[in-house]
């Protein structure tokens, strides 16, 4: 468990309802470790980030987190069961790999997912129709799954997902494959579920997107999730950035800057000194620099994902190569 | 957590079930696999009838192998006089025979070289005379000693042979020619059984790899229990068979009740001729359906499992190759065991779960007892309940390639409400 994880947990969560609690979660492939030791904690109502790059072991937590597949150590709690598949009518679950039968027609297709998870045949064709209404696809009802363009059959999959009003959902990857109208009219969905009440979480390695909606994030490298908290925790681990243009390329102003501070163009950048922004400006002062302009930028959630799957990465490949799937 | 709304439970497996089934049996239903499962069966019976008119055709081109006749010129139209008198009363059963060499006195003439040097269309050579005939055949028609003994017999006597008229009366059936009869119906039934398993478990693997390849089997996986979808599928498509099986019989009812249907074959078919089964038509019928759905019950279970184990199609086809040909020994097992009433051929064909809904289905074609049924079915239940337990296990175990080490009492034990703790 990783200590962000871990003051998080007592310091935010305290007395809060928890949607999924997942504790030192191990899963193993034939001798290869795809998860070791994910924990998460989601409150109820959160719209809840997994990031990480490609093959970190996203969809295998989420795959335990649904009881798809079960953990060969650790243990989970989805909506207050340590079973998530006996509560399935309460979970949505897009996954990755996209699924539907071609000869199926789309209002069919989302009445089917909805009976699997309970909801009786008529009422799933019923919200089927209106679901696809709303989303402006009303006219693509009647058509089978395999007439249907790509983007529009994922998003009669996520419509499958959410047609027995699930308390939680579960997305993973959900803005593969789909254009910037739908990565949007997507976000706006997401956002309308979680303004119902509903938790959702998914998975992306678009950081973009998490950083937009989530309220908080986990970041997963190399099966381990070495940070997971709100997106501005994570944003101030990495310093926010000074922007400095001076009128003398030299002088003894140049003693005040960090050994970081690289040139580029007209532009020096570096991380603001933790001392602050003050002394700085004092001693480019008195140092002569000519300030033109100065600026302090904030980290953004990229930087601040890049910086921390990065050493995660590079911790992983140091102590257990294994842990890289 | 015990006091959690009802609608966050999931299905129920029988529900889950239902649910597959339900999908399944409509998507079949409704598309041209069912179209092919329907006529499926008219393409064997099609190749039979043609194959059997060509082979027909063939056994008629090639003319019947003869007895050459090497004698001397007089025994030769004795013989072949004797030979005339008695074609008519003994038919088939009497070999043609025909002039080969008509020798002068003394002389002698090589049989053997005649046969050996492949000449004409001779199956064997008769010498020396009516009284001391000397037949020079090929082992496999030593028998034509018997007949051309009966033909020499009637050559050598110097008065005329008188045979007493004998006046038939024809009756439509008989001890001997029922059992003949009641066992060809048990091979028909054995032979349609086999088949109709084998196009099912076939499809119903098709249907599986199809999911897989579909990347249907994640969601399925992650709403319902995997037994449910193995039950499902399972299921859906003996319903489906169940459908098909009606659709033939009222299509085979109708033709047959059709005005002159019986004069459509030359009176090939005669409906009255057919020997009774002896559990009688409609018991016979019940338990052909019966047994048909043990046996697919058993072969879709194995063949589900072994499509949980394939990813592609071309390794659906390697996996199950050999439960293919096991399963074609297993129906020439069950149709040699037919031939063997009461014998510990048939008692083991009965006994092993593969082979006894063949087995089964062959006695009641023949015998009229009915508990041997009640038992068999009771038997093959077990073994249905133990081939699904397995199946769905592996099922399950390897359909999502999750693998996870069986705890015991994990797999099936019911959700825990979460403990009272921090973060809670």
């Amino acid at each position: 468990m990783s200590e962000g994880l871990g003051e998080r947990t007592a310091a935010d969560n305290a007395g809060k309802q928890l949607a999924i609690e997942a504790r030192g979660l191990v899963k193993r492939f034939e001798g290869t470790l795809a998860v070791d030791g994910v924990d998460l904690v989601v409150p109820y109502g959160a719209i809840y980030g997994v990031l990480g790059p490609n093959g970190a072991g996203k969809t295998t937590t989420l795959r335990m987190l649904l009881g798809i597949i079960d953990p060969d150590e650790g243990e989970r709690w989805v909506l207050g069961h340590s079973n998530p598949q006996a509560i399935a009518r309460a979970i949505g679950y897009l996954p990755e790999e996209r699924g539907l039968y071609p000869s199926m027609k789309a209002y069919e297709a989302i009445a089917f997912m909805g009976a699997l998870r309970g909801l009786p045949l008529a009422e799933g064709r019923r919200r089927a129709r209106a679901l696809l209404e709303a989303n402006d696809l009303g006219y693509a009802a009647e058509r089978q799954i395999r007439q249907l363009s790509k983007g529009m059959a994922q998003q009669v999959q996520l419509l499958g997902a959410l047609v027995h009003e699930p308390r939680l959902v579960i997305l993973d990857e959900p803005f593969a494959g789909l254009d910037a109208i739908n990565q949007g009219k997507l976000e706006r969905l997401i956002r309308d579920l979680a303004a119902k009440g509903a938790t959702v979480i998914f998975s992306t390695h678009v950081i973009a997107h998490a950083e937009r909606l989530c309220d908080s994030v986990a970041i997963i490298a190399g099966g381990k999730v070495p940070y997971a908290g709100s997106v501005d925790a994570a944003r101030d681990r990495i310093p926010a950035q000074v922007r400095l243009e001076t009128r003398h390329a030299d002088g003894p102003w140049r003693a005040a800057l960090p050994v970081q501070a690289r040139r580029e163009g007209a532009f020096w950048h570096f991380p603001l000194p933790e001392s602050g922004v003050e002394p700085l400006l004092r001693a480019l002062i008195e140092g002569d620099a000519g300030i033109q302009s100065l600026s302090i930028e904030r980290a953004g959630l990229h930087d601040a994902f890049v910086a921390i799957a990065g050493e995660a990465a590079a911790r992983a490949l140091e102590t257990a190569p294994e842990a890289a799937r | 957590m015990s006091g959690r709304p009802m609608r966050d439970e999931r299905l129920s497996l029988i529900q889950a079930a239902f649910v597959i089934a339900r999908r399944d049996f409509v998507a079949i239903l409704f598309s041209r696999a069912f179209i092919f499962f329907l006529l499926g069966p008219l393409f064997p019976i099609a190749v039979g009838a043609i194959a059997g008119g060509i082979g027909q055709q063939v056994e008629n081109a090639a003319a019947a192998p003869q007895i050459g006749l090497a004698m001397q010129a007089r025994d030769i139209d004795r013989m072949l006089a004797a030979h005339a008198s008695l074609a008519p009363r003994m038919g088939q059963a009497l070999p043609d025979m025909a002039v080969l060499e008509r020798l002068a006195p003394g002389e002698t003439f090589d049989a053997a070289g005649v046969l050996e040097r492949r000449e004409g269309n001779w199956g064997g050579v008769l010498t020396g005379t009516p009284a001391a005939p000397v037949l020079t055949v090929t082992g496999e028609r030593t028998w034509w000693a018997g007949p051309v003994a009966l033909v020499a017999a009637v050559a050598d006597r110097t008065a005329p042979t008188a045979y007493p008229e004998v006046k038939t009366q024809t009756v439509a059936t008989s001890g001997a020619s029922d059992t003949r009869g009641r066992m060809r119906t048990a091979q028909v039934g054995q032979v349609i059984l086999f088949l109709l398993m084998m196009l099912l478990a076939g499809m119903v693997l098709s249907n599986l790899v199809e999911e897989k390849a579909n990347k249907i089997i994640e969601i399925l996986a992650a709403a319902i229990p995997m037994d449910a979808v193995f039950l499902g599928k399972l299921f859906a498509m003996l319903a489906v068979s169940l459908v098909g099986i009606a659709v033939w019989a009222t299509a085979i009812g109708g033709v047959m009740g059709l005005h002159g249907f019986e004069r459509l074959f030359g009176g090939a078919i005669s409906l009255g001729g057919l020997p009774e089964p002896g559990v009688g038509w409609p018991m016979f019928f019940l338990l052909a359906i019966v047994y048909f759905a043990m046996g697919y019950l058993l072969l879709g279970s194995v063949f589900l499992a072994i499509g949980s184990l394939a990813t592609t199609v071309r390794e659906v086809q390697t996996l199950s190759m050999p439960v293919t040909m096991a399963q074609v020994f297993v129906f020439l097992f069950a149709t040699l065991a037919a031939s063997d009433r009461g014998g510990w051929l048939e008692w083991s064909a009965m006994a092993f779960p593969f082979s006894s809904p063949y087995a089964m289905l062959a006695r009641a074609a023949q015998e009229s007892a009915l508990w041997p049924h009640a038992v068999a079915v009771l038997w093959q239940l077990v073994w249905v309940a133990l081939s699904i337990r397995f199946g769905a296990a592996l099922f399950r175990k390897r359909v999502m390639k999750s693998g996870p080490r069986l705890k015991p009492g994990r797999r099936f034990a019911r959700s825990a409400p979460r403990p009272p703790g921090p973060g809670a």
